[in-house]
């Protein structure tokens, strides 16, 4: 999939589960994988680390 | 038996919980936070198949998840006593006194200046940790009185939840601390968390490594009262060896072993799925 950042080639598997995250390899930004309702999928910006998540 | 994942960020755990579920022959629903709301009047004891493994990297929103849906008649693993027990420490920090763990000795004050009295009664250095919080964040060392003001005077200007000073003895211990993993009755793995070159916490989100830990009857007799202690389900204690013998200073609720399979070769997330599945029985 084209990176949604700088349109580089960034590989999602095809088992890649929903909110899976995937890394461009150009750019170094963090996407997740979101599949629509007609199956297609998208890349959303990832979720910045909050300040309550952990163990 | 239908088990669902509930989460919010796929991490390596998950994934290797997916795996696992696919091994063991579990029927895994994987159910993301973000995407569901609740009618806190509908009974939703059918929706979520036998039982929920709450899996959710935040804690607010993991408790509050787990509220909904424990009060809606659905199994969740772990429980909302287990998850606001271990999500704050003060919370198990008191349980485990009550059940006679040795904990490192800690204070409670709630101003900068009750925290400077329980301190010169404490000593330095001295650690202050937020109650609610992970991977080692706002964790401070206090080395003496005029570190442990400038730290206190930061914490006056920052929510609320950070004024509430959790005081913590300084334990003298190696440059490591033991994660134990206890899944239901059982301790079934045990690392050492070594410090990375120059920090001295060791959380492994933090750089610190993870080695296999041998599990004495010492070990496994306190990580099992200590998990008793917050309830049941699966936890991870956290241990110190301290000159007079080990401490609990944590246990944690919602854990990770990314780092604790291949350094232990214990198939975490298989034992996992064979603890929900006994629940079942």
């Amino acid at each position: 999939m084209k990176c949604p950042e700088c349109e580089g080639d960034i590989d999602v598997p095809a088992d890649a589960l929903e909110g899976e995250i995937v890394t461009c390899p150009d750019c170094g930004v963090s996407f997740e994988v979101h599949k629509k309702r007609d199956g297609a999928t998208e890349l959303r910006p990832a979720q910045i680390e909050g300040e309550d998540w952990g163990e | 038996m239908k088990i669902t994942m509930m989460y919010d960020v796929v991490r390596t755990e998950e994934k290797m919980l997916v795996d696992a579920a696919q091994r063991k022959g579990v029927n895994l629903n994987l159910q993301r936070s973000e995407d569901i709301y609740f009618d806190l009047q509908k009974d939703y004891s059918k929706e979520f198949g036998d039982i929920v493994l709450q899996r959710c990297v935040s804690y607010f929103r993991s408790i509050h998840l787990t509220a909904a849906l424990e009060y809606s008649g659905i199994r969740v693993v772990n429980g909302l006593r287990e998850a606001t027990t271990a999500g704050n420490k003060l919370n198990t920090t008191l349980a485990l006194i009550r059940a006679k763990v040795p904990v490192p000795h800690t204070y409670l004050a709630f101003n900068q200046e009750a925290s400077l009295k329980a301190l010169e009664e404490l000593g330095y250095p001295a650690v202050l940790k937020p109650t609610v919080g992970s991977w080692g964040r706002l964790i401070a060392m206090l080395k003496d009185p005029e570190t442990a003001e400038s730290i206190l005077e930061d914490r006056e200007y920052m929510f609320p939840i950070y004024q509430v000073y959790y005081l913590q003895e300084r334990v003298k211990r190696p440059p490591r601390d033991i994660r134990a993993f206890v899944i239901g009755d059982r301790v079934v793995a045990a690392i050492y968390r070594v410090s990375a070159e120059g920090v001295w916490k060791t959380n492994t989100a933090r750089g610190g490594r993870a080695e296999n830990c041998p599990i004495t009857p010492e070990l496994e007799d306190i990580c099992l009262r200590a998990a008793g202690a917050v309830g049941e389900g699966i936890f991870g204690v956290d241990c110190m060896e301290s000159p007079g013998g080990l401490v609990v200073h944590e246990v944690n609720n919602t854990i990770e072993f990314r780092n604790t399979v291949p350094a232990t070769g214990v198939d975490i997330p298989g034992l996992i799925f064979d603890y929900l599945v006994s629940l079942k029985r």
